[in-house]
């Protein structure tokens, strides 16, 4: 691993109008591994990653990649970033061969070394049996194989990839993040955006973004551990009462449902968090096993996320 | 930068094979114009309806009547019985031109200083009166020399197209309003799509420059437009028997002029819009006053200040200009400098505009 990042950003923003859709963002992306942008729609990833690109100009901050200024030197790092859009972008009307030999051209590769790599990649991305068909005729998980493929046809350093699996089924997803630690072996940097928590979970670095802010920021191993609230697991068969019996206590921040399951996360200072649960479903007459638990990336990311849209939250002061 | 260039037009080109409304446009555009303008429209106005109430009843009167219906102008209908029910004949449709010979017919005819009969005219469509009026060139028969008109004050003679058809006049202006129509359309909808589909997010972060991309995206159009010049001149060749008296070579260098100021002008309108949508709109916004003030139908002439002044930014009212001189009157384009350096200018400008307005970034 490299001692320089790949990426730094500082006071990033951008405003669109009044909105302000990134607020002072700060970054540090270290190369070689997969850093995770994790957030809800709207809160700023897809306007962050195009301001990395050089898509977009920030409203203010300043942005470095791969020690380049953003977007001043945009032209000169084309050959050596990789950008897969959130909406298929390639194009419909062309096969899959011609749709990868335009890009390798446009991307100056030679004749020769455009067959060869098209070859590699037709094996690498199982694209081979589709090579004359017309992309707007393949399933989502195939278009989200070519668009990975045209994405890295150049042998990019640094690949940036907006929601790559948000239109593809959860064996495809596999397959793709397979792709993804092959080509951080290779010694690639990739940054991308998801709002699936399993796929958070595989990254190497992960920031928490909602609102345009960034929230939280590590190693999700590091972020679960370091979350700033206690978890509590309740499981009982009335879900609905034990979450009414729990709703409004002090130090109760959140209550979310995890399939036939409770996490309650609470103030971090709460005096042992399962027992003042126990005495609260108690009270109201409620049957349930409660117990202390690790919190998840689920947790971490409701704890990063949640707490600010809450009734008394939303009072406090920024 | 070629290969990228080239790799852009290959793109584009199989897209368009591919596209078959898009490419049946190309050819169908052309065609139905030429067929529209060529048989269904023609200023030549013939045969139109008339009845003639004759008071007079001689032998001069019917004479005459057989000279109007000679000249092929008119089409004579049963005749009236007087000039009130020649108006309402006239009223209901039935007819566009009365013709009152009134009784004292004979004594009017060897009266220079009166007119002998009356045309009525249906002032409500707008070709019939100027034609109509021509009929009242028809001299007045002469039987044995005693009276009828002497030869005319002035001889016509109609210089480049003596049987004066309106497929000459309008097969070689149809080249230049066929090529505004399809590349504005095309290039601006091109553009637009990508820009809409998300092509072009992907198109800015790749080493491609904004000029390679647009050259690369004209260029096969150029190609388009000479493929539509040729077949223009060549089913006004077979079809309407429309000559090209001058170079034809010179004829493809003006058009490959003007196909550029169009080009470009399609250029600028995907700059403006968004959608496609708003691209074809604004590319109609474009048409309608290039078909209407560039001379293509009506005398620029004729035209108000303010209009010949909209008309001398249109690109059609020079190439209009241009392509006459050269299918027609013979001329050859050393002879067209002016209309030529005005588009040339038109060109510049769009251009420029063009470049300013397209960046290679998405806000």
């Amino acid at each position: 691993m490299s001692a320089a990042p790949a990426i730094v950003a500082t006071g990033l923003t951008r405003r669109f109008g009044k909105l302000t859709a990134v607020d002072a963002i700060d970054l540090t992306i270290p190369k070689a591994g997969i850093y995770g942008f994790l957030g809800p729609n709207g809160s700023g990833k897809s306007t962050t990653i195009r301001m990395l690109c050089g898509l977009l100009e920030p409203s203010a901050g300043t942005v470095e990649v791969l020690g380049h200024r953003m977007p001043r030197d945009a032209e000169r790092l084309r050959r050596r970033l990789g950008y897969m859009t959130q909406r298929f972008s390639l194009w419909d009307d062309l096969t899959v061969r011609e749709n990868l030999e335009f890009m390798a051209r446009i991307f100056g590769l030679g004749a020769a070394e455009r067959r060869q790599r098209i070859g590699e990649l037709a094996v690498d991305y199982d694209l081979g049996g589709v090579l004359r068909q017309r992309a707007g005729t393949m399933s989502g998980g195939q278009r989200q194989r070519l668009a990975l493929a045209a994405a890295t046809l150049h042998r990019p350093e640094l690949l940036l990839l907006d929601e790559p699996t948000s239109a593809v089924d959860p064996q495809s997803r596999r397959d793709f993040w397979e792709s993804l630690f092959r080509l951080v072996g290779d010694g690639a940097t990739i940054l991308v955006s998801t709002h699936y928590m399993d796929e958070a979970e595989r990254c190497h670095g992960l920031a928490i973004l909602a609102e345009g802010q960034l929230v939280a920021e590590g190693a999700p191993r590091q972020l679960m551990r370091d979350i700033p609230a206690a978890v509590v697991e309740i499981e009982a068969v009335d879900t609905v009462a034990a979450r009414a019996a729990l709703q409004g206590g002090e130090p109760v921040r959140s209550i979310a449902q995890l399939g036939t399951r409770l996490h309650a996360l609470l103030d971090r200072a709460t005096h042992d968090p399962a027992g003042y649960v126990r005495t609260r479903l108690a009270l109201a007459h409620v049957d349930a096993v409660v117990h202390d638990v690790q919190a998840s990336l689920e947790d971490v990311f409701v704890a990063a996320t949640g707490f600010r849209h809450g009734p008394r939250d939303r009072a406090a002061p920024h | 930068m070629l290969d990228r260039i080239g790799a852009v037009m290959v793109k584009e080109v199989r897209q368009l094979a591919r596209d078959r409304l898009t490419f049946g446009l190309i050819v169908g555009i052309p065609l139905m114009q030429m067929l529209l303008f060529g048989y269904a429209i023609n200023f030549d106005v013939r045969s139109l309806r008339a009845a003639v109430v004759d008071d007079a009843g001689t032998s001069l009167s019917r004479a005459y009547v057989a000279a109007l219906q000679a000249s092929g102008v008119v089409e004579f209908a049963r005749p009236s019985a007087g000039v009130p029910e020649l108006q309402r004949r006239m009223s209901a449709g039935e007819i566009s031109v009365g013709i009152h010979i009134p009784p004292d017919f004979e004594r009017r005819a060897l009266d220079r200083t009166r007119p002998a009969a009356q045309l009525l005219v249906d002032g409500s469509e707008p070709m019939v009166d100027s034609v109509a009026r021509g009929l009242t060139a028809v001299p007045l028969p002469r039987r044995d020399g005693a009276y009828g008109s002497a030869a005319p004050l002035l001889e016509l003679r109609t210089e480049y197209n003596p049987e004066r058809r309106t497929a000459v006049q309008i097969v070689p202006a149809l080249i230049g309003v066929i090529l505004n129509m399809t590349m504005v359309i095309f290039t601006a909808a091109a553009i637009v799509r990508e820009r809409e589909l998300g092509n072009l997010e992907l198109l800015i972060t790749t080493p491609i420059r904004s000029g390679e991309l647009m050259a690369g995206k004209l260029l096969p159009y150029v190609g388009i437009g000479l493929v539509q010049v040729t077949l223009v001149l060549s089913v006004g060749a077979s079809l309407f028997d429309v000559p090209v008296n001058g170079s034809l070579g010179h004829l493809y260098l003006a058009a490959l002029l003007f196909i550029a100021a169009t080009l470009t002008l399609g250029l600028v309108i995907s700059t403006f819009a968004r959608t496609q949508f708003q691209a074809f709109q604004l590319a109609f916004f474009t048409m309608l006053p290039s078909i209407l003030l560039s001379g293509f139908m009506f005398p620029f002439d004729g035209m108000p200040k303010a209009a010949q002044w909209i008309a001398q930014v249109l690109p059609l009212t020079h190439f209009n200009d241009m392509v006459r001189g050269i299918v027609l009157r013979g001329a050859p384009i050393t002879d067209l400098g002016r209309p030529a350096i005005k588009l040339l200018a038109f060109l510049v400008a769009t251009l420029a505009i063009a470049t300013l307005r397209f960046r290679k970034r998405l806000d």
